[in-house]
This record gives C-alpha cells, structure tokens and sequence, in this order.
C-alpha cells in the first residue's frame, strides 16, 4: 500500500478531485498549508510598510492507495493540478505500512 | 431657553459619539496580530466604562465647572451635582440642557484617551492601562477641555478656534501616545518581523462607524440643529472623503497599489484634519483640508520606522501629524462668512493674525500632554507598571490578560475546571420534557 502526498495551488483542488475520482478513488484528505518552493512568497503593502511573504497558502492531498493504482493516480493528480506555471506544487509517494478502517476492524487492502 | 430641535439633535449626536469607540475598536481590532485582538478591543470598550464614571464623579467638573484662572473648573459639578434640565451657568448649549451638554461631553471624554492606546497595543499590562486611562483622563484631558472649550479658558479667551476637538482630543491623544511608546518601549521583533494586520475587513467597517459617527463629532459640536451643523456636517464628509483620495493618489504616486488600509487610514486622517476647522470653512476648504491631511499623514505614517519608536497602529502619523495639519489649517482657510463667531484665516484676507494663534494652541497642548503624559506613564511603569512579560507579550493579551481567546476554531477546548455539582438539577426532571410528551399523546 502507499500513500500518496500532493501540494497543490488552492483554486486546482476541485480539477483534481474530479481526476482523483476518474481512476477511482473514493476518499482523500485535504488541509490547507502553507510553504513555498522556487516559486517563494509574495509582497504585501500595509500603510507603506511592505514585507515579504515568504510561506504561501498552499492545498496538501493525502491519499492512500493500493499498489497497483500508483501511476493513475499521480498522474490523475498531475494532470489536475498543472497549470504549467511556477508554484504548481509536487507530488510524492511514501510507503504505507498498514491501514486500518476504525468503524469495522478491517485491515491492509479491505481497509482502502 | 430650551429648544427642543437643538436638544434632540445633540442627544442623537451623543449617541453617535459613543458609536465611534466600538468602531474604534474595530479598526484597532483588525490592525493587530489574532492573538491581540480582544485586549486591542478592551482598550476601547471598557474605556466606555470607565470613563464614563470617572466623567460623572470628578472629570466633567475638572473640565467644564466655574473656571479657575483659566487652567481648570472648581468642583461645583462633582457626581453632575446641580447638572440638570437648565442650561450650563456659562452658557456652553444656551437652548440645551446641562446635562445633555454634559453627556455629549462624556463621550468625548471617552474616546479621546482610547484613541492612545492604539499606540501601545499588543503589550500593554492591563492593570497599567486602567492606571494609566484613568490618570490621564482627569490630569491631562480634562484641563486641556477647560482651556480650549470653556468660555473662561485661557485658549478659548486668546481667540484660538478649535470647532471640534483638534487640540482637545487629537494633538492632545497623538502627542500622549508618543510620550507613552517611549517610555513603554518597542514590542519584540519591531522593525525586524513583519507585523500583519490580521483581519482588515474589521478594520474597514471600524472606519465606516468612525465616519459615521463623526457627524454627531463635529456637526454635534455647534451645540444645536441649525446652519451651522449643517456646514459642519457637509464638511466633515468632505474632509473624510478628501482624506481617502489623497492617500489613495500618494500610494499611487509611488507606483504601489491602491490598498483599502491607505483608503481606511485616509478617510481617518481626513476626518481628524477636519475636526478643528468643520465649523469655520467651506466646503471647498474641507476638500483641500482632507486632501493636505490624506497626503501628510501617509508620509507620516513611515516616520516611526525611520526615528524607531513603535508606534502600534499609527496613533502619531494619524492623529498628532493630522490634528496638527487641521488645526494650523484653520488659519488658512477659516471664513466668517461660515460662522460670524469665527475669524477670518489667511485666504479670506484676516492675515497671520489667526495662523498665529492656532500655532500657540497647538504648541501649549504639545507641551503641557507631552510633558503631563510621560510623568504619568513614568509613575504608573514605576508603580504598577506598563508593559506585561516577554511570555506574555509571545502568548497574547488575549490569553494573558482576559483568559479568553478571540477565535476558537477547534470544537475541542477542554474540560471544565468549576464546574458546579450537577446533582440537583438532573433529579427535577425538565417541565419542557413533559409538555412535549403531553403534546404528542
């Protein structure tokens, strides 16, 4: 099993949900996070005072998969969340050493 | 003699006078870091508590009783003893009753020392600013008040117009919030960390009730329902609406983006600018009185960063630096045409005459708050002190001075730690219950 990690623009959450959805997953979960890559910050202006942003707000996805599902679903994440601009984000894919659904018990792959 | 066109309209002023402190606080509120922002509101909002008892026990007299040498009033008021249905003895509202004059003067009374504590927001102690308002209400407001407003004060008798508040409430709180900074110090990280404002929409909607409320300010001022509230009124929009453009066109000037804190902090600066002068110019004059004041105030709003003093939410670029600007421009641009018991300022053809004694009423009220401030700021650091913990200061007033957070997001807090025993209560079983169950057989 993995887990697959992506940090995304904000506003392309919904384009990949929906391209989650086409190669069929059935849960994911989403917070809001901030950081910054090559991409770096921003500049705001208060009252003349402008200060550099460095950490902008950014969508982290985490879904966790079967084996077999690894290539569609980051390449359903890719192709959602690309809008070939700098800061479009990553993705990554970690080892899941086990996965448990809390309401029944069930273990491993029933659990996904 | 009472008219009751005249005591109606400063009634409904004072009310709105004392909309502006918790419009205040909205503006201060959403300056300041999350974790500040209920001890910035409190800074306003118990302000209205506890100077409006002070006002009755001892300060209005201090302010407004039987002048004494021209520096202060005799105690003949205290606890608004013999302020009642007839007017003031020296004819301050003729056709109001004292003690409508004496309410529309509580709210100034409590507004002008909240608007210093913008200045030392997010650390002061609150046990300091309670010293700290309290002292300075009856030891600097109220003698400033008599000078300037009371007909034997030695300001108003020098012939100095001050229509609304410029001196009294604006130069007087700016120069005290200056004092004060210096004494209390930077908060830690000034000049090095980015202090954002966490929620300017609260900031924006502070600065409509401010406008808003600013009509009973200075159109209230001319103490009765007639042409000159009238003119006053007229030119305390313009000033605030002169003030939003010329700080718009500045930031625009300096090739940066309109930002709604420039078009707020605008509006303000105009609104202060034109307190001094809102019942002796023209509509005209208020438009250049707004836009001067809009433009020098977000010069002077960078000063703090080039002299070093952390002057929180722009106290001195706002109000001294605008009630400077608006009280000097009286001399410019005052017309008797607008009032017959005004002057005739520079542009109508009066000469220096005016300018000169607006220049020795903005100097006295320089001297004598700046001075008067820093003794009391010196006792008070001394004594009870100013300025809560480094660990407090890094938690926030909000948990360290009143236990209480402004936004809770997590649906879990904690646990009760008093709560009372819940025995008696779950024995008598709830009369709704039964009702309920009454209804469905």
């Amino acid at each position: 099993m993995k887990l697959v990690v992506a940090v995304i623009k904000p506003f392309k959450l919904e384009d990949v949900k929906e391209a989650l959805e086409g190669v069929g997953i059935q849960g994911m979960t989403v917070s809001d996070a901030r950081g910054f890559g090559r991409q770096k910050g921003h500049t705001e202006v208060y009252r003349g005072a402008e200060y550099q942003v460095d950490f902008v707000p950014k969508t982290r996805i985490e879904v966790a998969i079967d084996d077999d599902q690894v290539d569609a679903v980051v390449k359903a994440i890719v192709t959602g969340a690309r809008t070939d601009s700098i800061g479009d984000g990553k993705v990554w894919v970690t080892d899941a050493e086990q996965v448990i659904r809390i309401r029944t018990g069930e273990k491993g792959t029933d659990a996904l | 003699m009472l008219d009751t066109g005249d005591t109606a309209w400063v009634l409904a002023s004072s009310a709105l006078v004392l909309f502006m402190t918790p419009g205040l606080a909205l503006f201060y509120g959403g300056m300041v870091r999350a974790k500040n922002v209920l001890g910035t509101l409190m800074h306003s909002v118990f302000a209205m508590g506890l100077v409006s008892v002070l006002w009755v026990l001892v300060g209005y007299t201090l302010a407004f009783g039987p002048d004494k040498g021209g520096l202060i009033g005799g105690f003949d008021f205290l606890g608004f003893s013999g302020v009642n249905a007839d007017p003031h003895p020296a004819g301050l509202g003729a056709t109001i009753p004292h003690s409508t004059f004496a309410t529309f003067q509580m709210m100034f009374a409590i507004i002008t020392p909240a608007l210093i504590t913008g200045a030392f927001a997010e650390r002061m102690k609150f046990s300091g600013y309670i010293a700290f308002m309290s002292a300075w209400l009856l030891l600097v407001y109220a003698p400033v008040a008599h000078w300037v407003w009371h007909p034997d004060g030695w300001l108003f008798k020098l012939g100095a117009l001050d229509f609304a508040g410029g001196t009294v409430v604006h130069i007087n709180a700016g120069i005290a919030a200056l004092a004060a900074v210096l004494v209390i110090g930077k908060r830690k990280g000034f000049g090095k960390e980015a202090f954002v404002p966490h929620n300017l929409t609260m900031t924006i909607l502070g600065a409509g009730i401010l406008w808003f409320g600013w009509f009973g300010f200075n159109a209230g001022s001319a103490l009765g329902a007639n042409g000159l509230a009238g003119s006053a009124f007229l030119a305390t929009n313009l000033g605030a609406a002169a003030g939003a453009c010329g700080w718009a066109l500045m930031e625009a000037r300096k090739g940066g983006k309109a930002t709604t804190l420039g078009v707020a902090s605008g509006a303000i600066a105009g609104l202060v600018a034109i307190t001094p002068p809102a019942g002796f110019v023209g509509p005209m004059g208020a438009v250049a009185i707004g836009l001067i004041a809009g433009a020098v105030c977000s010069w002077a709003v960078g000063l703090k960063f080039k002299l070093g003093y952390d002057d929180s939410l722009d106290v001195v670029g706002v109000h001294l630096v605008g009630g400077i600007v608006g009280s000097l421009l009286v001399g410019v641009f005052a017309d008797v045409a607008y009032n017959e018991f005004g002057a005739d300022g520079l542009i109508a053809g009066g000469g220096f005459e005016l300018l000169g004694k607006q220049t020795i009423g903005v100097l006295a009220t320089l001297a004598f708050s700046f001075i008067a401030t820093m003794i009391i700021v010196k006792v008070v650091d001394a004594t009870i002190g100013l300025r809560v913990s480094e660990e407090e200061e890094i938690s926030g007033l909000d948990l360290t001075q009143h236990s209480e957070v402004g936004y809770s997001l997590s649906e879990s807090s904690g646990s009760f730690t008093n709560r009372p025993e819940p025995a008696a209560a779950v024995t008598s079983s709830p009369s709704h219950v039964r009702v309920a169950q009454g209804g469905e057989a």
